[in-house]
């Protein structure tokens, strides 16, 4: 389980005034009503849960600043929320702190296509900012799975990645700026065009910093043109080692697909089951997109076949009308639902090196079995972000706990693999006390002197990411007594 | 001094009692950079790990730029960002510049390839930020904020970088009739449909320039619509590849000035200037000599521009000034010594 730190009792005890301050700076809606604050009790890592002090839905970069610079005189931890839909547990509350939630933030401040970006407010949803340049034929490449909920502002916290990454990047990769708050209220511009800035890259390390450097309010981003047709073939194979040779080998051949998406049996079986796409019941499966005009996709899928066949696939499938497409990428789409049948799932996101791929899956197939309970996996094979389902049962006594031990083992083992913990939903409270198996206290100490200059009194978002142990003397050096006084 | 290890490094860091210029190939230093005691990185070199099929290397910092594309090439792979080719450049001076080419517009810039590091701080202590999988969130991106930190926050030691596929067939077209100001409407034109552009950039006397590549049957296609959609541009004939290696100026008299600039706003900085040595990232970037200390006339626009040979380094307009604090407070805390020297 994880723990939280205790809750400082001398904010609790001056909540009525807290509440009342926040009022006074202007903020248009003040939540503080115990039935309403436990809407904002946990994001969607929701097996942790604690109603927040209280919740603010400010309007307006201003008013963010305002609201920051109460809770900074005030000594009041701050925890920032986009949409809520972090499945590390980024956005989930403490007893003792103010959500400032950037929900009603969220609009569209402008589209220049020429320069190809828009500038939208943090709170607008990620699959609503392609919306607003669909029209002019472009679109926002970032497509994390949760892209119909979850906003640009936690998108930049956790710098999320989605399904394209292979050709298009990550967050960071289109992220040109942002205005942001910091916790003594003051606005900062970050990036510029290109997302050059004249000094350090500061737009750089804010990108995936999970709310703990500021609370970013307004973001410019870059947009491309939408490309004319995507087409995906599906292939499976009868080992997963065959399967990983043939993702390295596309990619050796010089053919970079926008997506090379795998799954292996038990979550083939499992979709199979639940949305009856009609696959191969085979060992492994992937789903291989390109993109272009129709004769370009030709091209690519010809080379993409001449590689694949000589992997001996058990079933290489073209699809040759938009709904044979939609039909290869509907179990794949359906995964998570599916495994939501079989009852209650853990998703982890660590990645590794391609070339650890069969061995990783050998070894996570052996702890499913130590541990009895099902693993199954889907993820992004070209670039290593795994997203291993660890089924139990959320009412067997125990169950939760042993889900989350074969989940610590899993990432540990991407770690010793050459990988990392998570590829894109972020450390949060979820991989917070792992965050020492990756690092040494020298590269920690050096992370948290940034936060030392962004948020000398650790008030911002303070007990994630790293370890409560690492963290320690700082979080409690706060509040200061000289400013204590309300 | 010339280190030949991170640990003979990180002991001499420690010991410093004087102040440090971190320097590889000194190919990029600005006016006002590389003054203290030279800290030469060239004897960290050498490659740790470079698997293909992953698009992966991990390289030590001093290693020589040309080595690198020569190792690469006889793969079939590439820097995706293009980085610059000056003689005796080093892959930690060249990362730690950010400095990137023509293909920025389609494939990053440096920073945007660059997946790990290993650094020596001010304090002398060995960190490292970042990994070598692309996909990487675990804790703050230390590996960003050195990319182009220009040796202020600690010295580089080591690098992870993705590498990208050599495209098989490449085209680039000239519109050869076209000034600065006309080639960022037709440079525009062609980024603003989905002919994957690696290359959009303009050159006295080329005109504008706009390379394709890929498979050849897909750059065939793109060429043929490109040249439809930029006809009204004016005469187009194909350049040779050759051309994308001149974006760089050459040294001379007065001052260089480097501007960076939505594309939208290059021709009203364009008009009260003279025309510039050259443009790249479709406009985005523009390179053009001034008398000495004669200062650009700049209308308000969202980018930045800075002097970067002949009198001191300056930055127009005057950066943020919340952004002023936090960088030196970043100084601070990794260099609380001040050994690094550098400039802001």
């Amino acid at each position: 389980m994880m723990q939280m730190p205790q809750p400082d009792a001398s904010v609790l005890d001056r909540r009525e005034a807290i509440v009342a301050a926040l009022r006074q700076a202007g903020a248009g809606m003040v939540i503080d009503d115990a039935a309403e604050t436990r809407a904002y009790e946990c994001d969607a890592l929701s097996a942790y849960r604690c109603p927040p002090l209280a919740v603010v839905l400010p309007g307006s970069t201003d008013e963010v600043a305002r609201l920051m610079a109460v809770c900074h005189r005030l000594g009041v931890p701050v925890v920032p929320r986009g949409a809520g839909t972090s499945l590390a547990g980024g956005s989930m509350p403490t007893a003792d702190a103010v959500v400032i939630g950037l929900a009603r933030m969220n609009a569209v401040l402008e589209i220049a296509p020429g320069d190809r970006l828009i500038r939208v407010q943090a709170g607008r949803t990620n699959l609503s900012v392609s919306a607003a340049v669909d029209g002019q034929g472009f679109f926002y490449a970032p497509d994390p799975s949760s892209q119909l909920a979850c906003a640009i502002g936690g998108n930049i916290g956790m710098n999320s990645g989605g399904a394209h990454c292979l050709k298009y990047g990550v967050t960071t990769n289109n992220l040109l700026g942002v205005t942001m708050v910091l916790m003594d209220g003051s606005i900062v511009e970050l990036g510029g065009p290109m997302g050059e800035a004249p000094g350090l890259d500061l737009l750089g390390v804010v990108c995936g910093s999970e709310g703990q450097l500021g609370i970013v309010t307004e973001a410019t981003l870059r947009i491309l043109p939408k490309p004319s047709g995507a087409r995906p073939v599906l292939i499976g194979f009868d080992s997963s080692e065959t399967a990983g040779a043939c993702v390295a080998a596309i990619i050796r051949a010089g053919v970079l697909p926008v997506a090379i998406e795998f799954m292996d049996r038990p979550c083939i079986r499992a979709t199979e089951a639940h949305a009856h796409p009609g696959y191969p019941d085979c060992e492994a499966l992937l789903i291989v997109e390109v993109e272009g005009t129709d004769p370009e996709i030709d091209e690519q899928l010809a080379l993409i076949r001449e590689i694949a066949l000589s992997f001996a696939p058990v079933e290489f499938r073209e699809s040759r009308s938009e709904d044979e497409s939609r039909r290869i990428w509907l179990g794949r789409k359906s995964a998570f639902g599916a495994m939501g049948q079989m009852g209650d799932y853990i998703c982890l996101d660590g990645t590794i090196p391609v070339s650890a791929l069969p061995a990783v899956l050998r070894r996570i197939g052996e702890l499913s079995r130590e541990y009895g309970l099902a693993v199954a996996n889907v993820f992004h094979a070209g670039d290593g972000n795994m997203h291993p389902l660890i089924i139990y049962d959320a009412n067997a006594e125990g169950d939760l706990d042993r889900a989350e031990a074969l989940g610590a083992d899993i990432l540990r083992l991407c770690v010793e693999v050459g990988g990392c913990l998570t590829g894109e939903h972020g450390v949060g409270i979820e991989k917070r006390d792992l965050m020492s198996d990756q690092y040494a206290p020298a590269d920690l100490e050096a992370q948290m002197r940034v936060k030392d200059v962004f948020d000398p009194r650790w008030l911002l978002n303070a007990a994630k990411v790293f370890p409560l142990s690492v963290s320690a003397s700082r979080r409690e050096a706060r509040p200061d007594p000289a400013s204590h006084a309300a | 001094m010339r280190p030949d290890s991170e640990a003979a490094l990180a002991a001499m860091i420690r010991d410093a009692r004087e102040q440090l210029a971190i320097i590889g190939g000194g190919t990029g230093l600005w006016p006002g950079e590389g003054l203290g005691q030279r800290l030469d990185t060239t004897g960290l070199a050498g490659v740790s790990l470079y698997e293909p099929e992953a698009l992966t290397l991990v390289v030590q910092a001093g290693t020589p730029l040309h080595e690198l594309r020569a190792l690469l090439a006889a793969e079939g792979q590439m820097l995706g960002f293009e980085p610059p080719d000056a003689p005796g450049a080093t892959i930690g001076g060249v990362v730690g510049a950010n400095a990137s080419g023509p293909r920025r517009v389609q494939a990053g810039a440096a920073r945007d390839s660059l997946i790990g590091v290993r650094l020596v701080d001010g304090h002398g202590e060995i960190v490292k930020n970042g990994g070598r999988v692309m996909k990487n969130v675990t804790g703050y991106d230390l590996v960003k904020l050195m990319a182009g930190s220009r040796g202020r926050l600690g010295v580089l030691t080591q690098l992870s970088l993705r590498t990208f596929p050599v495209p098989p067939v490449r085209q680039t077209l000239a519109l050869t009739a076209l000034d600065a100001p006309g080639a960022v409407a037709a440079l525009t034109a062609a980024l603003t449909r989905p002919f994957d552009v690696s290359g959009a950039a303009w050159l006295p006397g080329q005109g504008a320039l706009i390379r394709l590549e890929g498979l050849e049957g897909s750059v065939g296609i793109r060429a043929a619509a490109l040249r439809r959609r930029l006809a009204e541009f004016g005469e187009i004939v194909e350049a040779a590849d050759e051309v994308w290696t001149r974006l760089r100026p050459a040294p001379g008299e007065g001052d260089l000035w480097r501007i960076v600039c939505r594309p939208g706003e290059a021709a009203g900085i364009l008009s009260g200037l003279p025309a510039p040595l050259m443009m790249d990232w479709g406009g985005a970037l523009i390179h053009l000599r001034l008398p000495r200390d004669e200062l650009p006339v700049l209308p308000r626009f969202s980018g930045h521009a800075r002097r970067i040979a002949g009198a001191a380094t300056m930055v127009l307009p005057a950066p943020d000034p919340v952004a002023r604090r936090l960088e030196s407070g970043l100084r601070q805390r990794f260099d609380p010594r001040g050994i690094f020297t550098g400039v802001d």
